[in-house]
């Protein structure tokens, strides 16, 4: 890898290959959607907006930050130890990001509890360090990270959205079905706070993306 | 390209060491903040039962409003005694850990709170077991040791929605006025009723439907802790 470096020119920082890393993953290579990845944190922060957003941008720093760290020791990395190292950049990061909350977004870090110590095992990262870092520059590396990482968080997002709607008739935590309506007889779905539906949401959400996108469907 | 075996042990006992060092930088940095985060949302459900509302309060001035109402502290022992009188050691008990010692050795706090009507208040803290994990709080009493001014309920994992609502103003609000003792001074505590407790029961509150197991943690730690208190609500009583 490092051999054709010289012969490369210089690319300009937006380039258009480095802006598709940015999008793709919104669509195409969606981490959730179509590669199925980090399901299990979806399922479970994502019951209201608030933790899915502080989520989503706590993997979106962990997963460019580590790309970036693990493709600029791309070459230092021994081979035979290479999940290892990954490993350790990813939960220093990790801790990194939980005290950081723990100090400032306290409440926050209460709702999210143990999930933040679980964006270590969150497959987005270790399947972005694998399959993107250790063989690109840091740059497109970084930019890679922060494009799965709001990738990921564009589904958080979209589910929260509905969870908290549809199971407790809030929007970032603000009341928008109106009390009339309760009054007269409707009720928050309690189904649509527990994780199944999450699952089920997420499905839909497959679905939905599956039946726009000709690219993605399987003859 | 392979590398050597000495390299890979460098390479990794570099790596640990780096990041070692450099978490622990982070962790002291922020241990501070962390810390002044847990004492100020003590002193905030603290508060919370005896309906003083810090939310809009900013987080330096929480410290300030806990000092102008909670004017006193004591530790008293099961036998009723009190054994200790430091504040800052007592805002420093955690009654898990209390409940971990010898019964002999246990010191549960009783915080005085000096409210806006100038009534006195005095608060006791809870810790009991929901469905999924503890569930906690602090409940606070008119100077009879019967008439409840408030109460504050935390969980740490209850079911969202279900569970976990016994932190939500519906179901801590009807605690409100309501008494431990009956007219012959026998303790009943306070019951959590399935269905719901009838208006005129002064010792009975509504449970939270689909919460049911929460709902019975909430009730069992109430007994449970105010048990604990009988000796000193008793000794206080006849002074």
């Amino acid at each position: 890898m490092s051999e054709n470096k010289k012969t490369k020119e210089r690319e300009p920082m937006f380039s258009a290959k480095v802006l598709r890393l940015l999008k793709n993953p919104f669509n195409l290579e969606n981490p959730i959607t179509v590669q199925v990845l980090g399901i299990c944190s979806a399922l479970a922060v994502t019951v209201q907006m608030k933790p899915a957003i502080v989520m989503a941008l706590s993997v979106t720093i962990v997963t460019a930050f580590s790309n970036l760290i693990i493709s600029a020791l791309r070459d230092t990395i021994p081979s035979r130890i290479r999940i290892i190292v990954q490993l350790v950049v990813v939960a220093a990061l990790v801790i990194i990001v939980d005290q950081i909350l723990k100090a400032y977004v306290y409440d926050v870090s209460k709702k999210l509890s143990v999930f933040v110590g679980l964006i270590i095992t969150n497959c987005i990262l270790m399947g972005r360090l694998e399959a993107y870092a250790m063989a690109n520059k840091p740059w497109p590396s970084f930019v890679d990270g922060i494009g799965n990482g709001l990738g990921y968080g564009l589904i958080l997002v979209i589910v929260a959205f509905f969870r908290e709607l549809l199971g407790s008739g809030k929007i970032y935590g603000m009341r928008v079905i109106p009390q009339a309506l309760y009054d007269s007889g409707y009720m928050d779905n309690g189904l649509m706070i527990l994780p199944p539906m999450a699952l089920i949401t997420i499905g839909v959400i497959i679905w939905v993306q599956r039946s726009k996108t000709p690219e993605l469907q399987e003859k | 390209m392979e590398h050597s075996n000495k390299y890979i042990f460098i390479y990794s006992i570099v790596m640990v060491v780096v990041i070692a060092v450099s978490l622990t930088v982070v962790a002291v940095q922020l241990k501070p903040a962390q810390e002044d985060n847990i004492r100020i949302e003590k002193m905030q459900n603290i508060l919370a039962s005896v309906n003083v509302p810090t939310a809009e309060v900013p987080k330096k001035q929480v410290i300030d409003v806990y000092h102008k109402y909670i004017t006193n502290v004591v530790g008293v022992n099961l036998n009723g005694d009190v054994v200790e009188k430091d504040a800052e050691k007592l805002f420093a008990i955690e009654l898990a850990n209390e409940f971990k010692k010898p019964a002999a050795q246990q010191v549960l706090p009783v915080y005085t709170a000096t409210l806006d009507n100038g009534d006195t208040a005095f608060i006791m803290p809870l810790r009991g077991k929901g469905l999924w994990g503890p569930v906690w709080g602090y409940i606070s009493f008119r100077t009879d040791y019967n008439t409840v001014v408030g109460t504050m309920f935390d969980h740490k994992g209850e079911t969202p929605g279900l569970g976990a609502e016994i932190n939500q103003p519906f179901f801590m609000d009807p605690f409100k006025g309501k008494t431990i003792f009956d007219q012959d001074g026998k303790f009943t505590s306070i019951q959590i009723m399935k269905g719901g407790a009838p208006d005129d029961n002064p010792h009975g509150v509504d449970a939270i439907s689909g919460g049911t197991i929460t709902s019975k943690g909430v009730e069992k730690m109430i007994f449970d802790n105010l048990s604990n208190y009988q000796a000193y609500i008793n000794k206080q009583k006849k002074q």
